[in-house]
């Protein structure tokens, strides 16, 4: 079965059809990239994916499970987790905390328990610390763990973002462009970074990318987009060779 | 990693030592017989503004949201503790016990009105907050200017306006009356209540700050997008910080009207809730010892000038002044950086 399953997807704002009949299919495992033109609504996708606004028509299946309508929290204990084109760390936090907000379903205590450090607290928040800690080391991040999060640099924001959307615990992954602002070194890095989660916690990957050595070098699917609607769907070499695609970019 | 979580520990530690080392300081010089009645006079107002400049702190500072009306919560706090205080007179006899339950009821009521407002307000983006409770605070203040509560023969009554509109029979009495407010409470605050309390409300805060509810509840201050795109239900605990802080206040608020022989609504107005969030300002907004810092000195300043009569209040303008730019601008706090490093390499050196 596969890992979304989205159907018919549509959204308007004023008339303007950002979204139009948009319809995908990744199986688990797949890393699968959404690309297309600016403005082309592929961000809008993200945002309908994860409920920040309510499709029109159409319905979203995450592993068998009906999320159409649900709301972002909903969505995300069901098991979606994103990042964001711009970074969106919570910064005046510490780069553990980052990860550990992000733990929050996952080991809870009450508001009391925590204010009066009842051993529920302690209990959890050793768990939280070892577990944040592991997410840290995959991305090779464990030595900043103490650092204020805006003062990382850009290419380690990005992972942080990556790691603390891992640990709400996700069946599937959704990266809105994560190479935007990276140099080559950096990208080359993030690339294998990718692959690296997808290969160790087995994960599901859709990726919003408009770096082409990027989306050829990971993505084994793709979706182009064009002002809102599907223009091509398949295998990664092919689409990049449709003549319609070419077109949509390059132009005439 | 637990060198880091020590160090927390330890800074938590040094807040709490500050407070008890003021403790002991003024218990000595009371001992000593240098405290001056003015002085004296002051000890519980500053322990009740250290209170509320936390509490506010927890709202401004840790969930990101301004609020114009803590004076409202502190008064809600303070009618229906020192209500609960004379009603229960004959009940309960001990002014301790009844003290401490008046403390919880206060804190109670305020907490209510804390969520009353929150829950419609918190849910939307924006100032709207700083509005809302700025209204809330002159309403707040202008009902409890014209309502008249007394109680005879076990029930309690509720009138508007005038003291006849009670109707009360002749073994009746009156609590509330109107702009009189409450005269008479007990006296039952001391400067060792006082700092209890703020040791109370520092343990809740800086407790509540450093875990899973707090991080939340930062995280939401820091990007609110994000946080619930990771799960963090965004109205509750905005509604959970505020809630907090509106009880603190109202505990406040009867550590206060316990304070006085009259207690009148005209104290809380819009003036009492700007000098609390100067306080929270000047300390740094986010920075829980600096507020402590802020409001004792802010509070001893006035009457301490008071001796340089016309120049007092000048004084007090370019203190704030000063406060501001060692807190603020960031060459002082780059100065202030260096300085810190320097410290501490010292430090370091003769560790070794």
């Amino acid at each position: 079965m596969s890992m979304l399953e989205v159907n018919r997807l549509s959204i308007a704002f004023c008339g303007l059809k950002a979204v139009d009949d948009f319809n995908i299919k990744i199986g688990k495992g797949r890393l699968y990239g959404l690309i297309g033109p600016n403005g082309a609504g592929k961000t809008t996708v993200f945002n309908l994916l994860t409920g920040v606004y309510q499709p029109d028509k159409g319905t979203i299946l995450l592993d068998g499970a009906n999320i159409t309508g649900k709301r972002t929290i909903d969505i995300c204990q069901a098991g979606i987790a994103r990042t964001f084109q711009n970074i969106r760390l919570f910064k005046d936090l510490s780069v553990l905390d980052n990860v550990k907000v992000g733990l929050h379903n996952h080991y809870k205590y009450s508001t009391i328990a925590g204010v009066f450090r009842l051993p529920g607290y302690f209990k959890a928040e050793k768990e939280m610390d070892r577990r944040a800690m592991e997410l840290l080391k995959v991305f090779d991040m464990e030595a900043f763990f103490n650092y204020k999060a805006s003062n990382l640099p850009y290419g380690q924001q990005r992972k942080l973002e990556i790691a603390r959307a891992l640990a709400t615990g996700p069946k599937l992954l959704l990266l809105d462009e994560p190479a935007a602002g990276m140099n080559p070194n950096e990208t080359a890095e993030l690339m294998e970074t990718i692959r690296f989660v997808r290969d160790t916690f087995d994960m599901t990957i859709l990726l919003i990318e408009h770096d082409m050595k990027l989306v050829s070098g990971i993505c084994e699917e793709l979706t182009v987009l064009n002002f809102g609607q599907v223009l091509c769907q398949g295998e990664t070499s092919a689409v990049l060779h449709d003549p319609e695609v070419v077109k949509a970019y390059l132009g005439e | 990693m637990d060198s880091v979580k020590r160090k927390k520990l330890v800074d938590h530690w040094i807040t709490y030592g500050v407070v008890i080392l003021g403790w002991i300081i003024v218990q000595a010089l009371g001992a000593t017989g240098h405290m001056t009645n003015q002085i004296n006079g002051l000890l519980v107002p500053i322990c009740m503004y250290v209170i509320l400049a936390v509490s506010l702190n927890l709202t401004v500072g840790i969930s990101g949201e301004l609020s114009l009306g803590h004076a409202g919560f502190m008064c809600v706090g303070a009618f229906s503790g020192s209500f609960f205080t004379k009603l229960m007179a004959e009940s309960i006899p001990s002014l301790s016990v009844r003290f401490a339950i008046a403390l919880v009821i206060g804190a109670l009521v305020a907490a209510f009105f804390g969520v009353l407002i929150g829950i419609p307000v918190l849910r939307l983006r924006g100032d709207y907050l700083a509005i809302v409770t700025l209204a809330f605070g002159e309403i707040i203040k202008n009902v409890m200017n014209v309502i008249y509560v007394g109680v005879d023969n076990g029930a309690i009554r509720i009138a508007m306006e005038k003291k006849s509109n009670l109707n009360l029979s002749e073994n009746g009495r009156v609590i509330i009356e109107g702009a009189m407010g409450i005269t008479k409470t007990p006296k039952a605050s001391t400067f060792t209540i006082g700092v209890v309390l703020v040791l109370l409300t520092l343990f809740i805060v800086l407790n509540l700050i450093h875990s899973r509810t707090g991080r939340a509840i930062m995280a939401i201050r820091d990007n609110r997008i994000a946080a619930e795109s990771v799960g963090v239900n965004i109205t509750k605990y905005k509604l959970l910080a505020f809630s907090i802080s509106a009880s603190l206040a109202g505990m406040a608020g009867v550590l206060y009207s316990h304070n006085l022989a009259s207690l009148a609504a005209e104290k809380f107005n819009y003036n009492m809730s700007i000098l609390i969030l100067v306080y929270v300002v000047l300390g740094g907004i986010g920075n829980i010892r600096g507020s402590i810092i802020s409001a004792v000195i802010l509070t001893l300043l006035p009457e301490l000038l008071r001796g340089l009569n016309n120049y007092r209040m000048l004084i007090y303008a370019i203190v704030l002044i000063i406060m501001m730019i060692l807190n603020s601008a960031p060459s002082a706090i780059a100065a202030r950086g260096r300085l810190l490093e320097r410290f501490q390499r010292k430090n370091t050196k003769e560790a070794a």
